[in-house]
Formats: C-alpha cells, sequence, structure tokens
C-alpha cells in the first residue's frame, strides 16, 4: 500500500471506532466510504443511504447489479439484513429529525465554530448540496474526515470558512491524516495525533487555535 | 378505473413551457419510456422538478443535455456536466434546494400545506430571501410548497385502479410527486387487475394517479464499469 493509501486507512480505521454496536450511520461520498471497511469486530452498524433504505451493503457483485438498487451515488450495492427501503420524505425525515447517530462527510473547510463548508467553490464548482445540509443539521453527531491540508499545503481547519456554508456550528469532530480534533463551545481541542507526527506538526499545519487536551493519544 | 394510454398519447398534453415532475434518484426509478416519448414530441421551455440531473443519456438526463427545460429545480447536478454548463451559461435557470427540503415542499404542496419549517439551510446561502420563523426558541426557515403540472412516476406494477407498487430504492421522490401535480402518469413494468393487488403493499395510492402507460423500455441507469 502506497504512504497515502496507508494514512488514508489510519484515518478511517480512527474513526470506525467511535461508532458504537447498533449506530446508525450515513457516508458522505469518497473516503468517508471506506470507513465501512474497517468498523471494529463485534460491532454491528447499520449504513443509512438516503436514495432510500438503512442497511446499505457492499457492491453488487458483477453480475448481480439490478437497476432498483443502488446508492447515493447510483451505484449498484446490495442490502444487509436487519435493512428496510423507504421513500425520500421518509429517508429525510430520519436525517432531519435526528435519527441518525453519525455522519462522516468530507470538507473543503471547517472553522473553530464547527462550520462546515463543503459543497462549493463559486465560480468553479457548483454541483448542488444534495443531501449534505440535511445530514450536517441533522444527525447527532457530524464527524469531518479529511487531509489536514489541501492540495498546496494550505490548512483546511480554518479561523473562519471563507467559502459558503453548509452548516454553522454542526461540526462535531475533525479527523484527518494527521489528527483527532474535537468541537468544544471553547474552541477546538486537539486530543489525538498521527503516529508519525508531532504536535508542533499539527499546530504549524492548522490555521485556528487548538486547546492541546492534557494527554494527548495517539492513532 | 384510470385510463391506460400510449406512451405518445400520454405526454400528448405537455406543451412548451408545461412544469414537469420526474422522480428518480442518479436515473434510478425514472420513466424512461415516458420521457424517451417526451423527447420525441419535442417539448421545450420545460420547467424540470427532479432530485438531480442524473447522467447525460440516462432518463431525466436526456431532457438536460436535449436543450429542452427553460428552468430547474433539483438538489444535485455533479453527475450531469450538461446541467453545470448550461447553468453557467445562463441557458438553464437552476434553483438548488437541499434534498430534504425539496422532498418537503413538493410533499407539502400534494398534503394541502403552506409550507415547512425546517432548519436546513440556516445561515448559508440557502436562506437569502426567505422568512425566519421561531418556534420553540428554534429558528426555521419557511420554505413554500411546490407544484407542477405533470409528474412522471415509475411503478413496478399499477392496478387499473392506479394503485402501485414501487420496489427497493426506485421509491425516492415518487409519492410526494405523485401527490403534488395535477395529472400524474404511471410508467408501470406491468398493468395489473385490482384483484392482483394485495392493498398492504401499495407504495402509491391509486388516487392520485391520473394515467396509466406500459413500459417499454428496460432501466438503464446502472452505470457498469
Amino acid at each position: 500500500m502506497d504512504p497515502k493509501e496507508l494514512k488514508r486507512v489510519r484515518l478511517v480505521k480512527r474513526i470506525a471506532q467511535e461508532f458504537p454496536d447498533g449506530a446508525l450511520v450515513n457516508l458522505g461520498i469518497g473516503m468517508p466510504t471506506m470507513v465501512a471497511n474497517y468498523i471494529p469486530e463485534g460491532r454491528t452498524i447499520l449504513l443509512h443511504s438516503e436514495n432510500g433504505f438503512i442497511g446499505l451493503g457492499p457492491a453488487a457483485a458483477k453480475g448481480k447489479e439490478d437497476p432498483r438498487l443502488v446508492n447515493a451515488g447510483g451505484q449498484p450495492v446490495t442490502i444487509v439484513p436487519g435493512g428496510c427501503f423507504f421513500d425520500s420524505a421518509m429517508s429525510f425525515a430520519i436525517i432531519r429529525g435526528g435519527h441518525v447517530d453519525f455522519t462522516v462527510l468530507g470538507a473543503l473547510e471547517v472553522d473553530m465554530e464547527g462550520n462546515l463548508a463543503n459543497y462549493m467553490i463559486p465560480g468553479k464548482m457548483v454541483p448542488g448540496m444534495g443531501g449534505a445540509m440535511d445530514l450536517v443539521v441533522g444527525a447527532k453527531t457530524v464527524i469531518v474526515s479529511m487531509e489536514h491540508v489541501n492540495k498546496n499545503g494550505a490548512p483546511k481547519i480554518l479561523k473562519k470558512c471563507s467559502l459558503p456554508l453548509t452548516a454553522k456550528g454542526e461540526v462535531d469532530l475533525i479527523v484527518t491524516d494527521m489528527a483527532f480534533i474535537r468541537v468544544t463551545k471553547k474552541g477546538l481541542v486537539l486530543e489525538e495525533i498521527a503516529e508519525d507526527t508531532t504536535v508542533e506538526e499539527v499546530l504549524k499545519a492548522t490555521e485556528a487555535p487548538l486547546q492541546i487536551a492534557g494527554k494527548i493519544g495517539r492513532f | 378505473m384510470k385510463p391506460i394510454l400510449t406512451p405518445e398519447k400520454a405526454v400528448e398534453k405537455i406543451a412548451d413551457g408545461a412544469s414537469l415532475m420526474a422522480s428518480g434518484f442518479m436515473g434510478c426509478g425514472n420513466a424512461f419510456t415516458l420521457i424517451d416519448a417526451l423527447m420525441k414530441k419535442g417539448s421545450r421551455d420545460l420547467t424540470l422538478i427532479t432530485s438531480d440531473t442524473s447522467f447525460p443519456e440516462v432518463g431525466v438526463g436526456r431532457l438536460v443535455c436535449g436543450n429542452r427545460v427553460k428552468q430547474l429545480y433539483a438538489s444535485h447536478i455533479g453527475t450531469n456536466p450538461v446541467s453545470g454548463q448550461k447553468m453557467n451559461s445562463g441557458e438553464m435557470r437552476v434553483t438548488l434546494i437541499p434534498q430534504g427540503t425539496f422532498n418537503e415542499r413538493i410533499r407539502a404542496k400534494g398534503a394541502g400545506l403552506g409550507g415547512v419549517l425546517t432548519p436546513t439551510g440556516m445561515y448559508t446561502e440557502v436562506e437569502k430571501g426567505k422568512q425566519k420563523l421561531s418556534i420553540e426558541g428554534k429558528e426555521y426557515l419557511l420554505e413554500p410548497p411546490l407544484g407542477a403540472d405533470f409528474a412522471f412516476i415509475k411503478a413496478e406494477t399499477c392496478d387499473t385502479f392506479g394503485n402501485c407498487f414501487l420496489p427497493m430504492a426506485t421509491k425516492n421522490s415518487a409519492i410526494s410527486m405523485a401527490m403534488a401535480a395535477d395529472f400524474v402518469i404511471v410508467e408501470a413494468d406491468r398493468i395489473t387487475r385490482p384483484e392482483e393487488t394485495d392493498p398492504e403493499k401499495v407504495t402509491i395510492p391509486g388516487v392520485f394517479v391520473s394515467a396509466i402507460v406500459k413500459a417499454e423500455l428496460p432501466a438503464s441507469n446502472l452505470q457498469l464499469k
């Protein structure tokens, strides 16, 4: 596995540990989707697919694809025992009504007040928010999963988001290839760092002020 | 008893400038036969209300790529690059709505409600120009109902009273849209006798359905690599 992939695996493994047995979880497209592969043994979680079911399973095997059963990205998937189908009104009632325990999404920017920008870059990328705004407002715990810095090496954890917000003050945890950060009313708290970095390096790669937890864990 | 029409006859009244709801999610649950018939009819300047614009050549994506849409209401257009191009060039007006709000606005129309109050979109671009209401100490956006002249619904079975069964993930926005449009056309894989319907397994009550068409085209939404 290449080093970048190893870092991603470490990150998603850390996120997977947050889910207690029986949790209902919605995973965003991309890196968040990988979290499903690293649920600790002995725990069962159910995945919510916002296009209309609980119990999202692995991709459908070749030749077994069913056009009636796709995930929110349109790819053919499966449903696991314990799952059920419903329509979009129910799906988003489940989301907005606070019945989804965790949502994991990527971010363009996140800031010290838990504000999230992840759905558009004006003039460049305007695909629409899809279900992201509802998920971030509705899920009990919002976990941002992302690279700590952008392609140019600039921090993505800012004092204040500059891009249009997806939601205000809804992010609970930020997990990156470098750090595990909790959003609190008093600001961001660095609780854990990746095994190949240091607190100093994390601080350097973060624009927002970070409080350092009494005991820093490693992941 | 609901009229059973040919696809051509069913879309006959969808004139230039009409508003159309099309259920489906990334093409899953699109009414492929009806969309094909509407493409052939050639109606233009449509207002299209659909969760997403699918992929360029799949289902509702064809309406966008075929220059049939003047105004689009959707929550996501990222999988059909032509939608973004037409939005940026000004050729198609696009109103992007959070997915949950999109569905509730349509459901509100069909349920006779004056709108919905939602926390989704507060403190974002979505709140611009909208009324806010404080209910029990929490702020909400007032989102108005959303209806249409026509709706295209895809069902696996539809009996002659219009009772539909929609399997798996094809339900998505179909129930809300069937409630919210003036003339609702169901495209069914099988048109059945009412005696064959288990009343416990009806996804959309027949009361909302205006006409039924037999599906002629297979679902072509799968993006197989």
